[in-house]
C-alpha cells in the first residue's frame, strides 16, 4: 500500500505504518519530546541518590539489605541498587540520544543550506514590524544605502543586492545555531567517552604493607572491577615498592585528631626501566603510561608472631587490620593452621592510642601512640584444612574452641609492643612485635577519559556560542520621501531625485531568538547610520 | 594579625554586615510602603481628609497634604527615590563588610586558603556572590525593584549559617587540598548566586502574572510594589539572561572541574555520589528550563516553575545532602578522617 496515494477502503482517523512510523519519529524529536525526557532523566536519577548503590558503597547495600528483607527482592528486581546502569535507566537516556539525533540531524542540513543562503529580502512593509524606525534624510536613496552598506557590512553579512533594490538587507549571529549544534553532538561524544571507559576500563585495589612491593598482575589486587571488554593484556607491566609512609595527625584545634599529609614513598619500575622515586599523595596519583595510582586510605598493621607448643614460629610478619571507624580503632585476625599440637587462631581489635575511660577500652586518637593489642585466641578446626580458599580477615569458628584460663572465663590476649602471651595447655605463645602502616592504593585505567573530557568543554564552547550570541537581521529602506508608501513596489526605486523632499529611511530589526533587546540595538543601528549621514526631521 | 585575630575579624564582620543589610532592609521596606502610599490615600480621602489617623512618618504625611493633588505625589516620589539609594548604598556597605568576613576566614586558616572549606563557609560565599552580583546588575538591569528580596534573602541565609552552620576556622580535609578547591568551589558558588538571583525573578514573574490576573479580573490596576517591577516580558528574559549566565559555570563546575578533581583525589571522575548525582539533576533540569522557553506552551509560567525546580535542587544538594546523606564521600558537613578511606573500608569487610 501506498503512503501517498489515498486509499478509498480507509476509515477517517486511520494511518498507514508509514505514516504511524512517521508520527512517531516527529513525536520523538520533537522539542516538547527532548523536554520531557529530560525531566524524566531527573526524576529517574533520584532513586539513586536515596538507596544505596553497590557501585558506590557496597557495604551500605550489604547493610540496607539485612535491615529490610520484606522489601530487597522487590528493589532487586526494579534494579534499585544499581540504577545507573539499569534498563530502565538507560532507556530513558538512549531514548534522548535517539531524540537528539534525530533532531540535531535536520537541523545541520537546514543550517548548511542557511550558510550558503543569502539573508532574506526586505519585508514588503518595514513599518509593520515590531522593532522599527524611520526618519528623513537629504541624502539621496542611493547615498544613505550605500552608507548602510558600509555601517552593516562590518559585522553582518549583506544580501547581495539586486537591480533596483530599494534596501539593504543584513544579518548576523550564525554562530549562535552552530554552537547549539556543537553543544548537542558534544554531548554524544560525551557518552562516547563515558562508554569507552565502563568497557575497557578497570579499577583495582590493594592494601600494601609499608617495605613491600607490589607487582602489577591481576593475582595480586584484593579486588578487581573490570570493564565488560577488558582483556588482560592491557595491564601494564609496572611494580612499585612502599618505602615509607607518613601521616601528620592534627594534635589541637577543632579538627583533633584528623589525619593530613598523607604521604607514601614509592619506588617504582615500569617494565626493566630504571628504578624511579615517587611521593604519592592525595589528589597527586601516579601516572604510569595510562595507568593511574591513587593513595586513597591508610590503617595498621601489627606484626604478630605466634609460636606453637614445640617453640616453633607457626606465624609472623604484619596483619592487615582494617580500620572500623574514623578512630582507627581496627578488627583483624591471626591464623596458624601449622601450629602444634593445635592449631591457633586469634581474632581481636587493634588500639593505636589505647586508654581506659569510665573502665572501657577505648582508643583515643588515631595516631600509634600507645599501641595495643586485645584479642581473643582460639584452637581446634580452623576451616583450613579442606583447601576451600578464605578471607584474610575472617576467621572459621565453627569448629574452634575458645581458649580459656583456667577459671574457664575466655583468655584474652592483651599486648603491648614487646609483650608476649603464653597460651595455656602447652599450645604457644603470642608476642606483639610492632606496628606497620599499610597503605591502599586504587590503581585504574579509565580510558575514553580524555575524549569525555573534550566533549564537555566543546559542549561548554558551543553552548556559549549558543546562549550569548544574539542573531538578528537589519533592513534599511531608503526611497524618495514624496513618493507616499515606500513599501508599496509600485513607487520604490521609480521617483525622481530632486532632493526637494529628501529620503525617507525605514529601518527594522528582527531578533532570531528571542532574548535580545531589541530597541536598543535599533537605537543604535540608528545613530550609526544618521552618524554618517544629516539629519533632517526625524519622524 | 594572628590567626585568632583574623577569626575574630571576620566572627565580627558577618556580624556588622547581618546588621547592615537587615537595616538596609528595613529601608526597602519604608520604600516598599511608601509605594504603597496611593490607596492609603485614597482611603483617607475618601474618610474625610484631615480626620483620619496621622501616625508618625509616611502615613502622617500623606494625610496632613491629603488636600494637594500634586505636592504629596511628587514628595513620594523622592521619598521612594531617597529610600531607594539608602538602601542600595546600605546594601554596598554591607556587601563590603561582607567581603572583610570572608577574606577574615581566609587569613585566619592556617596555612592561607580560599574562604569556602565547610558548610558555613560556603554558605558565607554564596551570599557574598548573590549580594554581589546584584550590585554589579543593578544599573544594567534596572533592579532597584528586587532590592527588599535580595537582601531579605541574604539576611536570612546569613542567620541560618551563623546559628546552625558555624563551625571555627580549621584546616582543609586532605582531599579538599587542591587547587581545584580554588576553581571547582568557586564557579559552584557563583552559579549557586546566580540561579538563586534568577529563580528570585522567577519567583517574582508567577507572582506578578497572578496579580496582574487578579487585577485584570478585578478591572483594577496592579498598584504598590509589583507595578514597580518590570514586565512580565521583561522579567521573563532577565531570569532567562541571569539563568543563562549561571548555566554554562555550572556546566563549568560540576561537569568539567568537579569530574577532574574527582579523578584525582578518588581515582574516578564520576561515581554517582549523591552529591554528584544532585549536580548532574540540578543541570539537567536548567538544561530542561532551557528548553522550556524555546518550546511553545512551556514558555513563561512552566519555564518559571521549571527554574523554581531547579533552585529547589540546587539548594536541596547543599543542605540536604549534607546533611542527611550518610554514603556521599563530599565532606563538607560530616567529619571524615580519612574521606579517601571510607569507600574502600567497605568495600574490603565484604
Ligand atoms: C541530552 C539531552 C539534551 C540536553 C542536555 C540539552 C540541552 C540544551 C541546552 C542547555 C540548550 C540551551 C542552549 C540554547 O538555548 O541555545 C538547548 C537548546 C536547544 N535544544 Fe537541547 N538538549 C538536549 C536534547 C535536545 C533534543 C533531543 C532536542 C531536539 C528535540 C534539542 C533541541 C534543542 C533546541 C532546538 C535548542 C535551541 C533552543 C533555542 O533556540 O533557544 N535538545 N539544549
Amino acid at each position: 500500500m501506498s503512503a501517498g496515494r489515498p486509499d478509498p477502503a480507509r476509515r477517517p482517523g486511520e494511518l498507514t505504518a508509514r505514516e504511524l512510523l512517521r508520527w512517531m519519529w516527529r513525536q520523538v524529536t520533537s522539542m516538547r519530546t527532548a523536554l520531557l525526557l529530560l525531566l524524566l532523566l531527573a526524576l529517574a536519577a533520584i532513586p539513586g541518590s536515596v538507596i544505596p548503590q553497590a557501585d558506590v558503597d557496597s557495604l551500605a547495600v550489604t547493610r540496607w539489605k539485612d535491615e529490610h528483607p520484606k522489601l530487597t527482592p522487590v528493589y532487586e528486581k526494579l534494579d534499585l541498587f544499581s540504577v545507573y546502569s539499569s534498563p530502565w535507566f538507560s532507556a530513558i537516556y538512549l531514548l534522548l540520544v535517539l531524540s537528539l539525533v534525530g533532531c540535531i540531524i535536520p537541523r545541520l542540513l537546514v543550517y548548511y543550506r542557511a550558510l550558503r543562503a543569502q539573508p532574506p529580502q526586505a519585508p514588503r512593509n518595514l513599518s509593520r514590524m515590531p522593532v522599527q524606525a524611520s526618519y528623513t534624510t537629504d541624502l539621496a536613496p542611493a547615498e544613505v544605502l550605500d552608507r548602510a552598506r558600509s555601517v552593516l557590512g562590518r559585522r553582518h553579512r549583506l544580501r547581495r543586492s539586486g537591480d533596483g533594490d530599494d534596501y539593504v538587507a543584513a544579518e548576523r549571529g550564525y554562530i549562535r545555531e552552530a554552537g547549539n549544534l556543537v553543544f548537542h553532538l558534544s554531548l554524544l561524544i560525551v557518552l562516547a567517552g563515558v562508554a569507552m571507559g565502563g568497557l575497557w576500563g578497570y579499577q583495582g585495589g590493594v592494601i600494601i604493607v609499608e617495605g613491600k612491593t607490589f607487582s602489577n598482575t591481576l593475582t595480586q589486587y584484593d579486588d578487581f572491577k573490570p570493564g565488560g571488554l577488558f582483556r588482560q593484556s592491557q595491564m601494564k607491566d609496572f611494580r612499585f615498592t612502599v618505602d615509607d609512609f607518613s601521616v601528620d595527625w592534627l594534635k589541637d584545634g577543632p579538627r583533633f585528631g584528623q589525619a593530613r599529609k598523607f604521604e607514601a614513598a614509592l619506588t617504582y619500575r615500569v617494565g626493566d626501566g630504571e628504578p624511579r622515586e615517587y611521593s604519592l599523595r592525595v589528589n597527586h596519583p601516579l601516572e604510569l603510561d595510562g595507568t593511574d595510582v591513587f593513595l586513597i586510605g591508610h590503617g595498621y598493621a601489627p606484626v604478630i608472631t605466634v609460636r606453637d607448643g614445640n617453640d616453633d614460629v607457626v606465624a609472623t610478619g604484619p596483619r592487615v587490620f582494617l580500620p572500623r571507624d574514623a578512630s582507627f580503632l581496627s578488627y583483624g585476625v591471626v591464623k596458624a593452621p601449622g601450629a602444634k599440637p593445635g592449631q591457633i587462631g586469634l581474632d581481636g581489635l587493634f588500639f593505636p592510642t589505647f586508654e581506659m575511660v569510665d573502665g572501657n577500652p577505648v582508643t583515643v586518637f588515631g595516631d600509634d601512640l600507645n599501641p595495643t593489642l586485645s584479642m581473643q585466641a582460639y584452637t581446634g578446626d580452623l576451616g583450613l584444612d579442606d583447601g576451600r580458599s578464605q578471607s584474610y580477615y575472617v576467621l572459621d569458628k565453627a569448629k574452634a574452641t575458645p581458649i580459656t584460663k583456667a577459671d574457664g572465663k575466655p583468655l584474652r590476649v592483651d599486648l603491648q609492643i614487646g609483650d608476649t602471651v603464653e597460651l595455656p595447655d602447652g599450645l604457644g605463645s603470642v608476642t606483639f612485635e610492632g606496628v606497620d602502616p599499610w597503605i591502599r592504593v586504587q590503581i585504574s585505567q579509565t580510558p575514553g577519559k580524555e575524549v569525555a573530557l573534550l566533549g564537555v568543554i566543546l559542549a561548554l564552547i558551543g553552548l556559549c556560542c549558543s546562549l550569548f550570541i544574539r542573531p538578528r537581521r537589519v533592513w534599511v529602506r531608503a526611497v524618495p520621501a514624496d513618493l507616499g508608501d515606500p513599501g508599496d513596489p509600485a513607487d520604490a526605486g521609480a521617483g525622481t531625485m530632486d532632493g526637494t523632499g529628501g529620503t525617507r529611511v525605514e529601518v527594522a530589526v528582527l531578533d532570531r531568538s528571542g532574548n535580545g533587546e531589541m530597541d536598543e540595538i535599533l537605537t543604535a543601528v540608528l545613530s550609526q547610520l544618521q552618524e554618517a549621514s544629516e539629519i533632517v526631521r526625524q519622524s | 594579625m594572628s590567626n585568632t585575630a583574623w577569626e575574630t575579624l571576620s566572627n565580627q564582620a558577618v556580624g556588622a554586615a547581618g546588621v547592615i543589610y537587615f537595616v538596609a532592609l528595613v529601608v526597602y521596606l519604608a520604600e516598599w510602603a511608601a509605594l504603597r502610599q496611593p490607596a492609603a490615600e485614597r482611603a483617607l480621602v475618601g474618610a474625610g481628609g484631615p480626620g483620619g489617623p496621622s501616625g508618625p512618618g509616611v502615613e502622617g504625611a500623606g494625610a496632613d497634604e491629603a488636600g494637594a493633588a500634586d505636592a504629596p505625589a511628587a514628595r513620594r516620589t523622592q521619598r521612594v527615590a531617597f529610600l531607594g539609594r539608602l538602601g542600595l548604598l546600605l546594601t554596598a556597605i554591607a556587601c563590603a563588610a561582607h567581603f572583610v568576613a570572608l577574606v577574615g576566614r581566609g587569613m585566619a586558616a592556617d596555612p592561607n586558603r580560599v574562604p569556602w572549606g565547610n558548610m558555613y563557609e560556603f554558605t558565607l560565599s554564596g551570599t557574598f556572590v548573590v549580594a554581589l552580583l546584584y550590585l554589579v546588575l543593578y544599573k544594567k538591569f534596572a533592579l532597584g525593584w528586587m532590592g527588599p528580596l535580595v537582601v531579605g534573602f541574604v539576611v536570612a541565609t546569613l542567620m541560618v549559617a551563623v546559628i546552625w552552620l558555624y563551625d571555627a576556622v580549621a584546616p582543609l580535609t586532605e582531599s579538599l587540598n587542591s587547587p581545584w578547591l580554588v576553581i571547582h568551589v568557586v564557579s559552584a558558588v557563583i552559579a549557586t548566586g546566580a540561579f538563586t538571583l534568577g529563580g528570585i525573578v522567577s519567583i517574582v514573574y508567577l507572582v506578578r502574572m497572578r496579580a496582574e490576573r487578579r487585577a485584570t479580573a478585578a478591572g483594577t490596576e496592579l498598584g504598590g510594589w509589583l507595578a514597580r517591577v518590570p514586565r512580565l516580558d521583561a522579567l521573563d528574559r532577565l531570569a532567562y539572561r541571569v539563568h543563562a549566565f549561571a548555566f554554562p559555570v555550572w556546566t563549568f563546575a560540576v561537569l568539567i572541574t568537579g569530574p577532574i578533581w574527582a579523578h584525582e583525589a578518588w581515582s574516578r571522575y564520576w561515581n554517582w555520589d549523591p552529591k554528584e548525582v544532585w549536580a548532574f539533576i540540578t543541570w539537567v533540569v536548567y538544561a530542561g528550563y532551557l528548553h522550556a522557553r524555546a518550546t511553545a506552551g512551556w514558555k513563561g509560567r512552566k519555564a518559571a516553575m521549571l527554574a523554581l525546580v531547579g533552585m529547589a535542587t540546587l539548594w536541596f544538594n547543599f543542605i540536604g545532602i549534607n546533611y542527611f546523606s550518610t554514603t556521599s564521600q563530599h565532606s563538607y558537613a560530616a567529619e571524615r578522617v580519612v574521606d579517601a578511606t571510607t569507600g574502600f573500608v567497605a568495600e574490603l569487610r565484604f
